[in-house]
């Protein structure tokens, strides 16, 4: 696994990310495609909840919540 | 179960659906799109009160259904749930997906949201390669004017290959146009040429193989394309659907009865 690319859920809040590959299989998978996390996609960190879970990201023009084992499926290489 | 009869898709909606048509005057219309675009509010503005709310036969899901005249036709509107997708990754999705795929609506209206169309268009695509017979709604273009948004409806039905009309429902603006094109599809006298997504060539093989069998045992019954496409994806639940409701048991039977699920 390249070194560059850590999951979503690590990136910090107020940084920006792309979207390398997605690690969940079947259902999941194909939410988080519905969502628009395709390889290449921008995701910028927002917020975290009181209790660190959900996160809420920009993905492309929505804010979307995502919990921390969702995060965690999403391998991404950090822009800034 | 003799499904010959030229009646018997009206007899299909009614069993499987709910959906009682009093005559051939009827057409049934289906709207679809993503949560929050307006599509309740298409809803009531086309059928005011005539209107009546329930469940998808066996689901929990609620189902409303109204109806609307115009010029010589009568419409039955019937509001689907809100999905992202068609890929029935929840029961909401089964069910928006069963009724255009097997119940076989005049027209399909997706009603989706000027201000964030790229999300919209998700299902947008999927319903093209499911239907023809589909009418793009651009809604809230207020709310799109107010984020200083710009949609080019031309283009987008350049691009598309079918009808797109600009709404703002809770106005009232665009619904007169909206019915209009939807009577025209609905009755055939425009008819559209959705731009069709192709897959690698690996793929388009197996989608071949896949609608031959299908064509085989549903008889025309099917987008076998559509549906081949489904299996491929692992989707077991359209394995239950197509049984549900497009399988003629006797051909089942013939074909060997495994040959669906054999391949």
């Amino acid at each position: 696994m390249n070194k560059n690319h850590l999951p979503l859920f690590e990136v910090n809040v107020g940084s920006e990310a792309k979207v390398s590959e997605l690690l969940s299989m079947g259902l999941s998978r194909r939410r988080m495609l519905d969502l628009g996390l395709i390889p290449g996609t921008i995701i910028n960190v927002i917020r975290k909840s009181p209790l660190g879970d959900p996160v809420a990201y920009n993905i492309r023009g929505a804010l979307i919540a995502l919990r921390k084992e969702e995060a965690k499926q999403i391998l991404v290489s950090k822009i800034n | 179960m003799n499904l010959t009869c030229k009646t018997c898709p009206k007899i299909a909606l009614n069993q499987n659906f709910n959906i009682k048509l009093e005559d051939d005057n009827e057409l049934v219309i289906a709207l679809a799109g993503n949560p929050n675009v307006g599509k309740s509010t298409v809803f009531n503005a086309l059928t005011g009160l005539n209107q009546h709310t329930g469940n998808w036969p066996g689901k929990t899901v609620s189902n409303a259904r109204g109806n609307y005249n115009y010029k010589d036709k009568k419409f039955i509107l019937v509001d689907l749930p809100g999905t992202y997708s068609l890929l029935a990754n929840s029961v909401e999705e089964q069910v928006a997906r069963d009724f255009i795929c097997f119940g076989k609506p005049d027209t399909t209206i997706v009603v989706t949201d000027a201000t964030c169309l790229e999300r919209n268009l998700n299902i947008v695509l999927q319903i093209m390669e499911l239907t023809d017979k589909i009418v793009l709604c651009v809604n809230l273009m207020d709310e799109a004017k107010r984020k200083g948004i710009l949609v080019d409806i031309k283009k987008l039905e350049e691009e598309l290959g079918i009808p797109v009309v600009a709404t703002i429902a809770r106005k009232g603006k665009g619904l007169n146009e909206l019915m209009n094109k939807t009577y025209n599809i609905a009755i055939g006298i425009e008819t559209t040429s959705p731009k069709q997504i192709e897959y690698p060539k690996i793929i388009e093989d197996k989608i071949d193989k896949i609608s031959e069998k299908l064509q085989g045992i549903s008889k025309n019954r099917l987008n076998t394309r559509w549906v081949a496409l489904r299996l491929l994806e692992g989707d077991a639940t359209m394995l239950e659907s197509i049984n549900k409701f497009a399988l003629d048991r006797e051909d089942a039977y013939n074909e060997g009865g495994t040959c669906i699920y054999g391949y």
